[in-house]
């Protein structure tokens, strides 16, 4: 089967209310923009272009989680363990920027929403969850597959609440919030444990391969040993 | 690895995910997209015979008819490979767009 649309559509969320959004993903990514200069260098922007280009083509990756129903990666943490939380912000929207440009996915006033929960949401809690569970958990390939795993697992479900947020701001549709809120919880939870196998897989893959390619384990400053 | 091997070969991956493998992937609503369906029926088709659900609100986008929309390719009627094409093309736009804006914001050394 081809791959669908997959991001929020024009209508589902009343104008105001996506205008409002648009306004925080810009003021968002402009704090990202800002930020993100001080880690960019000739190491790391190359490898930003890959990271987006990466999550671009597993995006398109739909599996499925329940009967009739897929799921497929988001790529906050994803990003954030790559490259840092102000690339990867960054990485996830030009992302969504092509889809919404170039494939018809995810609605043009929709996506100052998409941005708030995919990538600004995303990238936030996989911040926070990474600098914390770097920290904590063993200090090799296991510890750092963990971190992207459940990482994933949180941020993702954080994301489709940021949905829920917006929906109870500006829903279009006269729908219980609490349904919508545990419909979409429950299943994103699904979803995560899928965005996080692909995640680790992904960041133990490079961190074996060029440790020093991976953000967090250089932002953190903490020595990998990678037992093959 | 160099870490122009391992950039090249980073991509390579992604073409042959995007260009491959997603044709394999899943045509299943995906989990917003189920959330915006529930509570409606469907036909054969596809389409709302009733209920009410927030997919009932949505319009069109702007751009649904781009010769790339919906990750096809216009005039290509094989799907697999509209979607290998589409695919391809949207690795290979990502990687110069995101690239070039994050060669352009890199810290020069001093």
């Amino acid at each position: 089967m081809e791959a669908v649309a997959m991001h929020i559509a024009n209508g589902i969320i009343n104008g105001p209310v996506s205008a409002i959004f648009m306004v925080i993903a810009v003021a968002g990514l402009a704090v990202c923009v800002w930020r993100a200069k001080a880690d960019l260098d000739d190491r790391l922007a190359p490898m930003a272009g890959l990271v987006a280009a990466f999550i671009f083509a597993v995006q398109m990756l739909n599996f499925g989680v329940l009967p009739g129903v897929s799921g497929h990666l988001l790529g906050g943490t994803l990003a954030v363990i790559l490259v840092g939380p102000w690339v990867g912000a960054l990485c996830v929207s030009t992302v969504l920027i092509v889809q919404a440009l170039v494939f018809g996915d995810g609605g043009l006033t929709a996506l100052g929403l998409n941005i708030t929960n995919m990538a600004l949401i995303g990238a936030a809690a996989a911040y926070v969850l990474v600098a914390l569970l770097l920290r904590v958990l063993p200090k090799n390939a296991s510890g750092l597959g963990a971190t992207a795993f459940i990482a994933s697992v949180i941020g993702v479900v954080l994301a489709s609440q940021g949905f829920v947020l917006e929906y109870a701001l500006g829903g279009t549709t006269d729908l219980s919030l609490a349904g919508v809120a545990a419909t979409l919880g429950g299943v994103h939870v699904l979803i995560g444990v899928g965005e996080g196998l692909i995640a680790a897989t992904t960041v133990v893959t490079v961190a074996k391969v060029r440790p020093d390619l991976v953000y967090a384990l250089r932002a953190f400053r903490k020595p990998l040993e990678v037992a093959a | 690895m160099s870490k122009r091997v391992f950039i090249v070969a980073g991509l390579l991956v992604a073409l042959l995910l995007a260009g491959v493998a997603s044709s394999f992937a899943s045509g299943s609503p995906d989990g917003l997209d189920y959330a915006a369906r529930e509570g409606c029926t469907f036909n054969a088709d596809d389409e709302i015979t009733g209920g009410t659900c927030m997919a009932q609100q949505a319009k069109d986008h702007e751009f649904a008819d781009g010769p790339l929309a919906d990750y096809a390719f216009k005039g290509i009627d094989n799907e697999y490979l509209a979607t290998g094409l589409s695919g391809v093309i949207g690795v290979l736009i990502t990687f110069a767009i995101g690239g070039g804006l994050f060669w352009l914001l890199r810290r020069r050394p001093s």
